[in-house]
């Protein structure tokens, strides 16, 4: 508990963890807004107010990986482990704090753009009564603080900001957008991808869309929802496992 | 106490430390002195386990540093200032270290006036000036009241008020009976500073003695000797035993005091200008001892301006040793 405490007051006496949570909740929510504002009523669906959410995880990948990155940039990795030698119950705590404020922003977006949509949208229903529907938006508290979780553990094994953030980014918005184009074998490897397997968690097959082509591409995985959101914290928490392990065994 | 143990850490085919052990006692201030590069912050580092040590051991109060369970409270260390979070205040950057080892946070605003920085703990740690860091991580050292204290290279960059306060605290804190631990490149500011030395070099260890015997064993007495009949009297000195070298207007004699230069000058009949015993200096002395284990010396003195790196690679004999630049000519 006393590290967890302490990991939350290294992380909110810092600015770039709250800037990074309000340009993710401008890019959703502004997101939601500007779709809601430029289509025609018969579009707008729950599924269709959570369009934004791509960019919330990008920007959300972003702080989570300065947030370790940072400790190694300015030596305070090694105060901390000087004041604490054990690494793994820094690293945790310092997971769960961060994972907590990614999924706390997560809920807050997702919830954001939900309402803003229903206000630029009189007269449609936007109410969450299915299970569909719950996931498609308070699903991205659960997805937020994974991806928080991932991009934590590769920021513990590269240690620079920029390579991190390059690596995250890259992967994310190239590597898993492109490798379908592989001819015979890319479509099947991106079927395993983490980040298109977690997309079946919230949006699975489309049900929360008003029309199926409203919205980005659906998720290729053929996981069932909370499978396939088992499968992205599989990833993450083994990331997370072998960066601890890294870390107890280097010089600090 | 700190108790080291065949330290020894390598990276790859470079050996940084290599079969330390030494012990830093209690009630006085131990230097580590050592050239820049021989395993000094190693060793401190390895200390407080932040480094893996290839082999051997270390331990503080009689325990290794990862078994301590408020380890902030038995060992105070400031290995860099710079290891500070620059946009995190000074007062936020101590409550979260005095939170990790329960330490009471009323204790942040103790330490902060104990090194003068209660004025501006709101402000930012990245705004602060050399010394100001300096403070600060001396504050962060002194949170737990610890038993023992170690520095590395406190003085680096500060200016003489702020030497002088440092070591003054250091004193201070010895007399309480603490371990003070604290690592430079400089001699002469440990001849100032420490009781006790444990010198090295390249990573392995030199001496280790009380500062007086160093400096004593270390320091070569030597007569300036200036006489108009200088070409005479060299060959005479030389078979009595002494080692001469030219200087400007004159020679240097080693290896025979000024009393005995003297009577051998007037039963020869010869007439001297001067005769002035000088004593060498704590960096003459320190090259002497480190001569050989300086990592990255310079070929640059090997001509006519010798500088002290240069005359660093020329091994420990220290009858060689040029004490001014002007005399390398021989």
């Amino acid at each position: 508990m006393t590290l967890l405490a302490v990991e939350r007051m290294k992380l909110f006496t810092t600015r770039s963890p709250w800037w990074c949570a309000v340009i993710t909740l401008l890019l959703v929510i502004g997101f939601a807004a500007l779709m809601t504002a430029t289509s025609d009523g018969g579009f707008v669906s729950v599924g269709m107010s959570q369009s934004g959410h791509f960019f919330g995880i990008t920007v959300i990948l972003v702080l989570a990986a300065l947030a370790i990155t940072t400790e190694y940039r300015f030596g305070t990795i090694r105060t901390t482990f000087q004041a604490v030698p054990n690494r793994t119950a820094v690293l945790l705590a310092k997971t769960g704090v961060v994972g907590a404020l990614a999924a706390a922003v997560g809920l807050l977006a997702a919830f954001g753009a939900l309402g803003v949509t229903a206000l630029l949208s009189s007269g449609v229903d936007l109410s969450l009564s299915t299970g569909a529907e719950w996931r498609q938006v308070a699903g991205n508290g659960l997805v937020y603080g994974l991806a928080a979780v991932l991009a934590l553990a590769v920021g513990i094994l590269v240690r620079h900001s920029a390579g991190a953030i390059a690596l995250l980014l890259i992967y994310i918005g190239v590597v898993e957008s492109l490798t379908p184009i592989i001819p015979e074998i890319g479509p099947t490897i991106h079927e395993w991808m983490p980040f298109n397997v977690v997309e079946k968690f919230l949006s699975g097959d489309g049900a929360t869309r008003a029309v199926a082509e409203a919205g980005p591409p659906l998720s290729t995985s053929t996981l069932s929802p909370w499978l396939a959101l088992g499968y992205f914290a599989a990833v993450a928490f083994a990331a997370l496992a072998a960066a601890i392990a890294v870390a107890n065994r280097r010089d600090a | 106490m700190i108790e080291a143990k065949g330290l020894t850490k390598r990276y790859g085919d470079t050996t940084a430390v290599n079969g330390l052990s030494f012990t830093v006692e209690p009630g006085q201030v131990t230097g580590f002195l050592g050239p820049n590069g021989a395993g000094k912050s190693t060793t401190m580092r390895m200390i407080l386990g932040l480094d893996r040590p290839t082999s051997g051991t270390v331990t503080v109060a009689g325990k290794r540093y990862h078994e301590l369970r408020h380890p902030l409270r038995t060992v105070g260390a400031l290995l860099d200032a710079r290891w500070v979070h620059p946009n995190r205040s000074a007062a936020a950057h101590l409550k979260w270290l005095a939170k990790s080892n329960d330490i009471p946070q009323r204790r942040v605003d103790e330490v902060l006036d104990i090194v003068g920085l209660t004025a501006v703990a709101g402000k930012r740690a990245g705004g602060f000036s050399l010394g100001m860091s300096q403070r600060l991580g001396i504050a962060a050292a002194l949170l737990g009241d610890p038993e023992i204290l170690m520095f590395d290279e406190p003085v680096n960059g500060l200016d003489p008020e702020g030497i002088l306060w440092i070591r003054r605290f250091m004193h201070r804190r010895a007399e309480e009976g603490r371990t003070v631990f604290v690592s430079s490149h400089l001699l002469s500011e440990m001849a100032l500073t420490a009781h006790e030395l444990v010198v090295v070099g390249k990573g392995e260890l030199i001496a280790q003695s009380s500062t007086r015997e160093f400096v004593a064993r270390a320091t070569e007495n030597s007569v300036k000797v200036r006489s108009p009949h200088l070409a005479e009297f060299q060959p005479l000195l030389t078979e009595a035993g002494a080692t001469v070298r030219s200087e400007d207007g004159g020679v240097l004699v080693s290896g025979m005091d000024s009393e005995s230069i003297g009577e051998l000058a007037a039963s020869n009949g010869i007439v001297l200008h001067e005769l002035s015993p000088s004593q060498g200096s704590l960096e003459q002395a320190f090259m002497r001892i480190t001569g050989d284990s300086v990592e990255y010396s310079s070929s640059l003195g090997n001509g006519t301006d010798g500088g002290p790196g240069g005359e660093g690679g020329g091994g420990p004999g220290g009858a060689e040793q040029q004490p001014e630049p002007a005399a390398a000519h021989t």
